[in-house]
């Protein structure tokens, strides 16, 4: 260190190198586990989401009843309740069938896998919305002029559907992207080590509260901020292929 | 009847509408109604199973003080945020560049940052600063969780209800507002008789979804030990090892936000019923 900073300067910078006495390197960690959390996510959560939109826009009203009972119930249930009800209700629902059939208990239940379930629950539900609207805004000649051509059901959705759909519903994804960014920070709670996890030990263990949950924040702002940036290249791109209505 | 009779109403009405069979959707539908049911079926004989009177009336008036609780964060903090968020509003769109900076900065830091890391941002961060804070005597008001939680739960629905603020009264036309300045009202007249009613149309829905949004975010109090409904779950939870403790909370969740969602729908019939035909 330089001569002449100021000795709490100083103590702050050796709090934040990735020495053995800095908490960068396990703050870094907590960054990827925050980020692989939302990426692995996401494809979870866009597959669910189109599908219960499709089984919401569907001609059965079983089907379109079966949907909205799921969204109804991820819409309203608070997601750290959510998380809590996948969390222990995996971890006792395995420990009966192991009882059921005769084994020992002490299955853990991976927090990793449990933010993903719950997460991504939560997630599909705000999807199918969004892909809802974007269903009603591909007006009917679009399906009218596929079967006209003779596409099957299939590839009219692959062919002429979709890529006027993912244009359409972007945005409102994207929106769905940062949202899930920031409720990643529940996981903490089940003692995954995320960003928040990560910071909250640091803070506890040297007195310095402010200073890392504030880091904790502009670390979420950063993520945030990079994402909008890519998020917006690939709307760009994909406004640019696609014709103006 | 005869039997030209029959013919006859045979050949006049339009044949019988056709099963629609057992397609694929049907199928599906049908079967995910059956999971559904149940799951229904489950949890409900699950609650009958594990039905203690005791355990009911030992821990009821708790879940009943914890509601109480998430209700009344819900409404400070909305009712507080509702304040704060005019001139967050108003800065953003100011002319000043320092203020609509300011408040743009404001709203991205509250939109931008996880909830949950914000509360232990006041929480715990503000514990940092206990000397200045006594010095001008609002260690009182942070010590508690409680007024932080309100504290941090006002500045972020403030940041959310801005936006909403501002895109309602952006969406009604530029002249409404000169319409209204050609008929002489004054500007506070303007604002109260000709924008806001307008501008309520729109911003009803969002309203209500950020409330909800509060309902459930709210949860997260239980972490920094507010015993709202959710600390009062866990407290019950960590006490008797009873899953049906979490299914009691979804359940009342699951009410109360249905019950306001419901009340906005009405509300949005009622006030847009001069739109439809």
């Amino acid at each position: 260190m330089r001569q002449g900073i100021d000795w709490e300067m100083d103590g702050v910078l050796t709090l934040l190198s990735f020495g053995p006495q800095g908490w960068s390197d396990d703050i870094a960690a907590g960054v990827v586990v925050t980020v692989t959390l939302a990426l692995a996510t996401l494809p979870l959560g866009l597959v669910m989401g189109f599908l219960i939109a499709l089984g919401k826009r569907s001609e059965d009203a079983a089907l379109r009843l079966a949907a909205n009972i799921y969204t109804t119930i991820f819409r309203g249930l608070p997601e750290l309740l959510t998380l809590f009800l996948v969390f222990y209700g995996a971890q006792i629902g395995v420990q009966q069938v192991m009882r059921f059939m005769g084994a020992a208990t002490g299955i853990e239940i991976n927090a990793f896998a449990a933010g993903m379930v719950a997460l991504g629950a939560v997630f599909s539900s705000y999807a199918s919305e969004v892909f809802l609207s974007a269903f009603r805004a591909i007006p009917n000649g679009q399906y009218e002029g596929a079967y006209a051509i003779g596409l099957s059901r299939w590839r009219t959705m692959r062919l002429v559907i979709l890529p006027q759909l993912i244009r359409l519903a972007l945005p409102g994804l994207s929106n769905l992207w940062l949202i899930l960014l920031k409720e990643t920070a529940l996981v903490s709670v089940i003692g995954l080590s995320d960003i928040l996890r990560q910071t909250g030990i640091a803070a506890r263990v040297t007195k310095e509260a402010f200073l890392f949950f504030g880091i904790a924040c502009l670390i979420y702002l950063v993520l945030a901020l990079l994402s909008s940036i890519v998020l917006s290249a690939i709307e760009r791109r994909v406004s640019a292929s696609g014709v103006t209505r | 009847m005869s039997l030209s009779d029959a013919t006859r109403e045979a050949r006049e009405l339009p044949p019988p509408a056709q099963g629609a069979g057992w397609t694929h959707a049907r199928l599906t539908g049908v079967a995910l109604l059956v999971v559904w049911a149940l799951l229904g079926l489950g949890i409900v004989l699950f609650l009958l199973a594990s039905w203690d009177p005791d355990l009911f009336w030992r821990y009821a008036p708790n879940y009943a003080s914890g509601l109480w609780v998430t209700i009344q964060l819900v409404v400070i903090s909305v009712v507080a945020g509702a304040v704060l968020s005019v001139p967050v509003a108003l800065g953003r769109r100011s002319k000043s560049r320092i203020v609509a900076t300011l408040s743009y900065a404001y709203v991205y830091f509250f939109r931008g940052t996880p909830l949950l890391a914000q509360t232990f941002l006041v929480y715990y961060g503000l514990g940092s600063f206990r000397p200045e804070l006594q010095a001008v005597g609002l260690w009182g008001f942070f010590r508690e969780a409680w007024y932080c939680a309100i504290f941090a739960f006002s500045l972020n629905t403030a940041a959310y209800q801005a936006e909403i603020l501002r895109g309602a009264v952006e969406s009604v036309g530029r002249g409404q507002w000169e319409a209204a300045s050609a008929l002489g009202l004054s500007r506070l007249q303007t604002v109260y008789k000709i924008i806001l009613p307008q501008a309520a149309l729109v911003a009803l829905r969002p309203y209500g979804n950020e409330i909800i949004l509060m309902i459930k975010g709210s949860a997260i109090v239980a972490i920094i030990t507010v015993y709202d409904l959710m600390g009062e779950t866990r407290r019950a939870y960590s006490r008797t090892f009873d899953f049906q403790t979490y299914i009691w909370a979804a359940l009342i969740y699951l009410s109360m936000v249905e019950m306001l969602r419901l009340g906005v729908d009405r509300i949005e019939r009622r006030l847009t019923r001069h739109l439809r035909r």
